[in-house]
């Protein structure tokens, strides 16, 4: 077996150090009769060669995005990512290291960490961001719930554009502390939505912008709303390239801004490994989950990164902990890390007018389509739009034509009576072939 | 000034009805530097060991519990303007955390005097 | 070694400031197509304002940061990488390779189901190769990390107490004292009140410990098999029927599982719910702290309440079930389903070793441990070394703490010598803590070399030597850093004004 280095000769050896006869004389505290005394019904061990091909085989029953005329987005988008960036998150030294619980010889993810808290919060507009998060939903529900300690309060709205996997997702985690999820009704223009709807009791508006139609949002309105009710302004998103070109809701506000990094740095991957963005307030720092990195001086005076604030954490706090969290999502988040550092400002910028121009040359060429109606008007990379017929069925049969559309929002949300919905995206990675390949099918299946 | 001590290490000093509450020297010691206590606000009441306020080291996290019940009537200002380190330097006098009013002195009378403590501790 | 190098590299060490500091809004390692601009505008006037001064870097200087960094981190490519409940093993590179199939890595997880049967039939085979080896009948993919998975498992007993009508009478759940402190924050994150079962002196939980704790009110319990002081617990199949008799649920925490992989089946113990880190045990990459996963099997009583979306089967046709209504699913755990990327690393790790292999796995990386423990246990003292350990070899500090030395200065002279430390102070229960886990991939002479060091160390402790413990570590790329200092004044971000600790650094 390849990857086991213990010859028989060592293992007798050793045993004979140890003074066992057998290895089983080493699991001697295993209840009787639950000792596999034959091996469970699998395969036997197999070469490279053969897994290989195993494994291939799977892989090209699939038809990857990148072989199709691709437009889907509504939570993971397709970009382009730089070789380099692959290239560096399989150096040894950071794919095969742990926590950097011991700082001295884990500089390289420290420094990373400090890195990306830093781009992230700056992206965001906010002042602290932490280490990165299982992927956007899980940071929006980690938002919700951490909002609720903050105000000590027990209802948490979200706004009608948030993505419905998103409020699903903060909806389970949610309801078993006793929290009430309320969910306002799909809305392609949630801005004026909220105003009137939040009483004394609300500890949180969640809101999306970009939402799942695409549309953005000023959210200046919700965030006086929510403050006169005195509750946080959460503001979510799952595009963050979009904030290469729009305002994020630090700028206006908002007490936490947490969603999804994929789109920098992270290939679709089929939903996940994802990264988490989580940033807040720095009044609320101590009521932030997850680990979180800052600087210090060595014994030396030499500057110099740790993990900090740790004993707000699991690992301390036990049943008190701000989350059950253990981890964070180290290889993307240094993914994300690489990727915007090549960027820069410049690129970023570059980057998101590209997708938006790509975007609306979209939303022309749909809206051109016999049936079909443009639902967003002030959008970044994604729009919706309203279908002659229901949008599964459409959907389904632009795939055959080799064009991934888009999502129905009925598969997103069956319950939202938007069965004729579409949620279509572009990003940089389309080309204007693409879109007319686009056109011209919906077209042909609408007809 | 009699002070009394609790078997989780907070020590309390009686003047009239008003209790000054804080951690025992033994308690800053094995906790370290502090990098952060959170006090309860003026007016919160508690009951006997219940949760008053918590006090952090780097690697640890301390609950403070209330060793008498009482309502607090004042906070320490240093603790609340982020001085952290007179907790360690001055933690039975100038790192003191709370004063509570007190409803019942019987629960004072009832708790370690200085020698008892002592004994506890070297038994720990 | 206090000579100071003008440019600040030791070597092959070299310095590397911030990106923030040496990298400039102005610069970019992309090449994209020039935007035509303007007139296509659709922001609706929301178009960015602020400034955005996230500096840039060509693609040189972005590889040249990027492995400086890496050079001054520890990994398992280059050594023994000993901490225990962490499980870092040997990560093979085949396993990356899969991952990154264009048929896998290049799938959005909202394709029409037509477009994904290659991506169904991996998660499906995933799925069937945890079931067999755990023996158990269900397994929910999609919790994102270890403690996802707990989340997951609890809130799957606390769906099927509400189903019994007994959501509200039910709140209290069982947990040891040497429990990982995921195990009681997930009990509370679902809703439970934690009861903890205190430790013995014999690192175990025992059958009377927890029957003096059931009553109508208990919810379940979670265990860890093997538990974290490496061992595995006897009484764990009498404990698990008398939970069960109480009418409560038992969850297991499948941190260690790798330790009976192949060996043991965890259905056959009378577990109803454990995670299992694909990353542990099945050797997905730690990548410096995640990404993890943690599909969580689940028992016949359970299954019914795993979460959306999971596959279904409609004869030999996978389809995704992702709305609970009308089931009896407890809702969802994320956005899509879990962690791709883990699951084709994890099934070419299963489908390498094998039944076989797999079963090779836990013997040696138990063989391994219990070679450790025979070699240093007449150096150090072994609370529980009386008795064979699973997979982690466990030391405590009461042969060196009395000399002066404590834990944490073992661990940093462990730095000087080229290896990353054991895990340090944890097990709670265990005083000063030395947690050992060499698990299954590294050679007899790699043990036999760290074991040689370590006993070097106890020598250099005997002979009181305590100013070379405190001083240590000298030649690791940091000396020891000042934790508090990082917590009393947080500096989480850089910031342009107040880049005090570089400035005094440089003073």
């Amino acid at each position: 077996m390849r990857y086991l280095p213990l010859t028989d000769a060592d293992r007798q050896q050793m045993l004979s150090v140890i003074g066992a006869k057998s290895i089983d004389e080493l699991f001697v505290d295993v209840p009787e009769g639950a000792l596999l005394k034959e091996l469970v019904d699998l395969p036997r061990a197999q070469g490279e060669i053969e897994v290989h091909r195993h494994m291939q085989r799977l892989a090209e029953k699939n038809t990857p995005a990148g072989r199709t005329a691709f437009f889907l987005g509504a939570g993971a988008y397709r970009h382009h990512v730089p070789a380099s960036v692959d290239h560096l998150i399989q150096r040894s030294e950071f794919l095969t290291a742990y926590t950097p619980y011991q700082p001295e010889i884990a500089q390289g993810t420290l420094q990373a960490l400090y890195e990306f808290q830093s781009q992230v919060a700056t992206l965001l507009d906010m002042e602290v961001s932490n280490a990165s998060m299982y992927d956007g939903s899980t940071a929006c529900a980690e938002a919700a719930m951490m909002a609720a300690r903050v105000t000590k309060r027990k209802k948490i709205v979200f706004s009608g554009g948030v993505h419905p996997h998103y409020i699903e997702t903060a909806r389970t985690a949610c309801e078993a502390l006793g929290l009430e999820i309320v969910a306002l009704p799909a809305a392609i223009d949630d801005e004026a939505a909220v105003t009137g709807k939040l009483g004394a009791d609300v500890g949180a508006v969640i809101v999306q912008s970009p939402n799942v139609f695409g549309t953005i949002t000023d959210l200046t309105k919700i965030r006086e709303a929510a403050h006169d009710a005195g509750a946080l302004m959460v503001t979510t998103f799952t595009e963050c390239t979009a904030f290469g070109l729009i305002e994020p809701g630090g700028s206006y506000g908002a007490d936490i801004v947490c969603g999804e990094g994929q789109s920098i740095g992270n290939a679709l991957n089929f939903g996940g490994p994802y990264v988490g963005l989580f940033t807040v307030k720095e009044k609320y720092l101590r009521q932030m989950p997850g680990r979180v990195a800052g600087e210090t001086l060595d014994a030396d005076g030499k500057r110099g990164f740790v993990l900090t604030l740790s004993t707000r954490e699991q690992h301390i706090r036990r049943e008190k902990a701000t989350s059950n969290i253990c981890t964070n999502s180290g290889l993307c988040q240094l993914a994300w890390t690489i990727h915007m550092t090549l960027l820069g400002e410049k690129g970023l910028r570059q980057l998101a007018a590209l997708n938006h121009e790509k975007a609306t040359q979209l939303a022309y060429a749909l809206g051109a389509v016999p049936g079909v109606e443009v639902l967003t008007t002030r959008f970044y990379n994604e729009i919706a739009v309203r279908l002659p017929k229901p949008a599964q069925g459409v959907v389904d049969a632009l795939a055959t034509k080799g064009v991934i559309a888009g999502v129905a929002m009925s598969r997103l949300d069956p319950k939202a009576g938007m069965d004729d919905v579409m949620i279509t995206c572009a990003t940089e990675m389309n080309t204007h072939d693409d879109i007319a390949t686009y056109a011209d099918a919906l077209k042909k299946v609408l007809a | 000034m009699t002070t009394r001590f609790t078997k989780d290490h907070e020590w309390v000093r009686l003047e009239g009805d008003v209790a000054t509450v804080g951690i025992s020297t033994y308690a800053a010691e094995q906790l370290g530097d502090v990098v952060y206590a959170e006090l309860p606000a003026v007016g919160a009441s508690f009951a006997q060991g219940a949760d008053m306020a918590v006090v952090e080291s780097a690697k640890t996290a301390s609950d403070v519990y209330a060793p008498i019940s009482g309502e607090v009537v004042d906070a320490n200002a240093e603790i609340k303007g982020e001085n952290w380190q007179i907790i360690n330097d001055a933690p039975q006098d100038g790192g003191w955390f709370v004063k509570l009013k007190i409803a019942n002195k019987a629960e004072f009378d009832a708790l370690m005097d200085e020698a008892a403590y002592a004994d506890y501790v070297k038994g720990l | 070694m206090t000579y100071e190098t003008t440019s600040g590299n030791k070597g092959l060490q070299q310095a590397e400031s911030l990106i923030f500091e040496s990298g400039h809004a102005t610069s970019t390692g992309v090449d994209l197509p020039e935007p035509k601009g303007g007139k296509y505008e659709k922001l609706g006037g929301l178009g960015r304002k602020a400034a955005l001064e996230l500096p840039g870097f060509s693609e040189p200087e972005t590889m040249r940061h990027f492995v400086r960094l890496s050079q001054k981190n520890y990994a398992i490519d280059l050594g023994l990488f000993p901490l225990g409940s962490c499980t870092m093993k040997h990560n093979p590179r085949l396993n990356e390779r899969a991952a990154r199939f264009e048929g896998f890595a290049d799938l959005h997880p909202l394709q029409p189901t037509s477009t994904i049967p290659g991506a169904l039939e991996l998660m499906d085979e995933l799925a069937h190769w945890l079931m067999e080896l755990t023996g158990m009948p269900a397994v929910a993919l999609s919790p994102k990390a270890g403690a996802h998975g707990e989340f997951c498992g609890m809130l799957a007993i606390r769906a099927a107490l509400e189903a019994r009508g007994e959501a509200e009478t039910r709140k209290r759940v069982l947990v040891p004292e040497s429990a990982h402190g995921t195990n009681p924050a997930t009990a509370v994150a679902a809703g439970f009140i934690v009861d903890e079962i205190p430790a013995r002196d014999d690192g175990r939980v025992h059958l009377d410990d927890v029957v003096a704790k059931l009553g109508p009110d208990v919810a379940g319990i979670m265990m860890t098999n093997p538990n974290t002081c490496g061992l595995f617990e006897p009484e764990i199949k009498r404990i698990a029927d008398a939970i069960h008799e109480a009418g409560g649920y038992f969850y297991c925490d499948g941190a260690n599982y790798n330790a009976i992989v192949g060996k043991v089946r965890p259905g056959d113990l009378g577990v109803d719910a454990m995670h299992i880190n694909l990353h542990k045990t099945f050797s997905t990459p730690h990548g410096g702290g995640g990404p993890g996963a943690g599909p969580t099997v689940l028992s016949a009583a359970l299954a019914p309440f795993a979460p959306v979306p999971h596959i279904v089967k409609r004869g030999e046709v996978r389809e995704l079930r992702e709305h609970s209504d009308g089931t009896q699913a407890f809702g969802r755990m994320c956005a899509f389903h879990g962690q791709m990327g883990m699951f084709t690393r994890a099934l070419t790790y299963m489908m390498s070793h094998g039944s076989d292999g797999l079963r090779q796995v836990a013997e040696d990386a138990v063989l391994n441990a219990n070679y450790l423990l025979a070699r240093l246990k007449p150096h150090f003292n072994a609370p529980f070394g009386e008795r064979p350990c699973m997979h982690e070899v466990l030391l405590d500090d009461s042969s060196i703490k009395p000399k002066g030395v404590e834990t944490i200065d073992m661990a940093k002279a462990l730095l000087d010598e080229g290896y990353h430390p054991f895990t340090t102070y944890f097990p709670l229960v265990v005083h000063g803590a030395m947690l050992i886990e060499p698990t299954e991939t590294e050679p007899k002479r790699e043990l036999d070399r760290f074991a040689d060091v370590m006993i070097a160390l106890a020598e250099r402790v005997n002979a009181g030597e305590v100013e070379f413990f405190k001083q240590a570590p000298k030649l690791a790329p940091m000396r020891r850093l000042d934790d508090t200092r990082a917590a009393r004044q947080p500096k989480l971000r850089w910031k342009p004004e107040a880049n005090s600790a570089a400035k005094q650094a440089a003073e």
